[in-house]
């Protein structure tokens, strides 16, 4: 079984070799692609940044992101990544080690998320109370029903520890869990026959759609993020790290498959430009009204194709070897991809302070791109010593290359 | 992630250069810029009522931020303001402006009334406020749609015009609140129906971010409430002046 490090010896010490020739992929059933592949961390971490800028409320810098410009928007990309490096790294766990010990690692995962879920939860009510008493204006006094719910905490935060009451923003990792408490399940069938798994993923979606199952919410609704219709995502990715991406080069290389991405992208794009712009809808053929309503909760068909094309394009355009991945300018990113549960709890966080500052301080442009950058400055800072700290503790896979990956660190990149 | 606040970067752009416009000029203004207020959908009804009988009967049906509170609160909020402006932009027209706001009902509750009201009032126009209860009860966003449909598709069908307004900016709460999909259903079903929305939640925000009303404020001070919906009524007026094509009627001095 070869040796494949699964990420560089450090991040600054960098660069080393991501392709290995094809005859040290593993025998063993189908083939995981050789080492670590930077671009899911640059695009992770895009998505990390990305997910912060939207999550600060009434945030003017947060026009930059995706969201603004097609269909889909940064969760698409972090759910995709995050079923990649799963596969990727419990993958192997599960060729190597079983079954059973691959599966306990990924629930393990799966319990580490949820106290960094109730975690965040604490910090939403130390936020939330704090409004409640300090905000008086007339003006909104139908918007102070929200903190209604703070009148009877026993059912809220009961709600809440059973992942049914889910503040506004907070809806990810509930999401996360469940995808990891389906898996164990998933990557067996994945590694032994992809294209069933593949087919059972595809064939959940659409009874989602057919049937409308959801998981309730409290106090009322559905999920968010439906776990049954976003698990095709996280799925498709886990389908891509355990070979599929290569069964799709073909198609992904050809030039026509990029004509009809590029196209779909601009297609989408005068389509959300409408959205803003009323004067453009009589520009915008009534026709097109049939695409309504693009559906975020169940993974609408138009939004997953729009991240499908990104995806293409994004392919053509950056080569897995491209230098610039392993440059300090890139580190900011990578670093941020490469610890993602970390960085994605202190997005939610550091939003939140984003918010505060602006409530207390101003609401000026200026403080808002203030803020922004200062969030991710912090972001970087902290993935920053995360890294540094594994690194010391000897659980980079790099100072030891011949340790299995840590459940940490592989979690930290799953 | 969740489309909160959205905007262009053409928007964006704008806003910025505006805001430095606004700190430039007077102090109080509420000026909205047309690309938030004017779109393709007629109000035809509208235009044929005011042209043939000279009368006007506007209801607006909403929630809690349709009013305001205190003895001073129904002459000050945006449905008696729009009397007010209306009023004075077409001085040969009788116009009328009932309220209906009923605090803490949803779309379906209050689409559910839209018959009785047809019957009782005879508006020409609705005036449909929504949203901001339904998003703080995470009402599922397609019985959300289904019950606006169904309050419009009532209303057109009694060949009443219809405006949609959604909710409120709030930027102290923007991050409890998950207004925007429910922002987003109300631009597809205004869109679909072919009826104006008055994009109260944009052009909140616009007035916010080019510096005309400090929405971040804190206390029990009446003025800010007042200020702001005296130029929500005054911009739904121009919206129904321009949706109408009364152009010709209006009183120029007072434009």
């Amino acid at each position: 079984m070869p040796q494949v490090p699964l990420r560089p010896s450090s991040i600054w010490a960098i660069p080393v070799p991501h392709e290995r020739p094809p005859d040290m992929h593993a025998p063993v059933a189908p083939v995981v692609t050789s080492g670590r592949d930077l671009r899911l961390d640059l695009f992770r971490g895009i998505a990390l940044w990305l997910i912060f800028l939207d999550h600060i409320p009434s945030n003017l810098v947060a026009w930059v992101t995706i969201r603004n410009y097609g269909f889909s928007d940064a969760t698409e990309i972090f759910v995709f990544v995050s079923g990649y490096t799963a596969a990727f790294v419990y993958g192997k766990e599960m060729r190597e080690r079983g079954f059973v010990v691959a599966g306990a690692r990924i629930l393990r995962r799966a319990w580490q998320i949820y106290v960094a879920h109730v975690f965040l939860f604490a910090i939403y009510l130390a936020e939330i109370s704090y409004v409640a008493v300090s905000f008086e204006n007339p003006l909104y006094a139908e918007e102070m029903n929200i903190l209604d719910f703070l009148k009877q905490p026993d059912v809220t935060i009961i709600q809440a520890l059973l992942l049914k009451f889910k503040p506004s923003n907070m809806d990810v990792l509930p999401l996360y869990i469940v995808l990891l408490l389906l898996f164990p399940p998933i990557l067996w069938l994945l590694q032994y026959r992809a294209t069933l798994a593949l087919g059972a993923s595809v064939l959940l979606y659409v009874l989602t759609w057919e049937f409308n199952w959801n998981l309730p919410s409290y106090p009322s609704g559905h999920w968010y993020f439906n776990p049954f219709a976003w698990q095709l995502l996280f799925v498709f990715g886990a389908w891509c790290a355990l070979g599929g991406a290569r069964r799709l080069s073909g198609v992904l290389r050809s030039r026509v498959t990029l004509a009809i991405a590029v196209a779909y992208l601009a297609f989408a794009f005068v389509i959300s430009l409408s959205w803003y712009l009323p004067g453009m809808t009589q520009y915008i053929p009534s026709a097109i009204e049939v695409i309504y309503p693009i559906d975020k909760v169940n993974l609408d068909v138009l939004r997953f194709a729009h991240f499908l094309a990104l995806a293409v394009v994004t392919v053509q355009f950056v080569p897995r070897d491209w230098p610039f991945l392993t440059t300090r300018w890139a580190w900011p990113l990578v670093v941020c991809g490469q610890h993602s549960l970390e960085i994605f709890c202190l997005g939610v966080f550091l939003s939140f302070a984003a918010h505060f500052a602006m409530v207390e301080v101003s609401g000026s442009i200026w403080l808002q791109f203030i803020v922004s950058a200062l969030g991710i400055l912090v972001m970087v800072a902290a993935a920053g010593v995360i890294a540094w700290y594994k690194r010391l503790e000897g659980r980079s896979p790099g100072s030891r290359p011949r340790k299995m990956p840590d459940a940490d660190l592989a979690g930290g990149e799953a | 992630m969740k489309a909160r606040g959205m905007r262009t970067p053409l928007a964006a752009v704008l806003a910025l250069l505006l805001a430095v416009v606004a700190a430039l000029a007077e102090p109080y203004s509420c000026e909205i810029p047309g690309y938030l207020l004017f779109g393709g959908n007629d109000l035809k009804h509208v235009t044929e009522v005011v042209k043939n009988d000279h009368r006007l009967t506007i209801a607006v049906v909403g929630t809690g931020s349709s009013a305001l509170a205190g003895p001073d609160g129904p002459p000050s909020a945006y449905p008696a303001r729009l009397q007010a402006a209306l009023q004075q932009k077409l001085p040969s027209v009788a116009v009328k402006v009932i309220t209906l706001v009923r605090t803490r009902l949803s779309a379906d509750d209050l689409a559910k009334g839209m018959d009785k009201l047809l019957v009782d009032e005879k508006p020409d126009l609705v005036i449909w406020q929504s949203g901001t209860v339904d998003a703080m009860r995470r009402v599922e966003p397609d019985d959300f749609r289904a019950a606006l449909d169904e309050g419009v598709e009532t209303l057109q069908k009694a060949g009443v015009d219809v405006i949609l307004m959604n909710m409120q900016y709030s930027p102290r709460t923007d991050s409890m609140i998950p207004l925007a999909p429910y922002a987003d259903t109300m631009r597809v079903v205004a869109q679909q129906h072919e009826v104006p929305l008055f994009d109260r939640l944009a052009i909140m925000r616009y007035w916010s971010d080019v510096g005309a009303f400090d929405l971040y404020a804190a206390g029990k001070d009446n003025v800010l409430a007042h200020r702001v919906h005296d130029c929500i009524g005054r911009g739904i007026a121009s919206m129904i002046i321009d949706a109408a094509h009364l152009h010709g009627l209006a009183n120029k001095a007072s434009q």
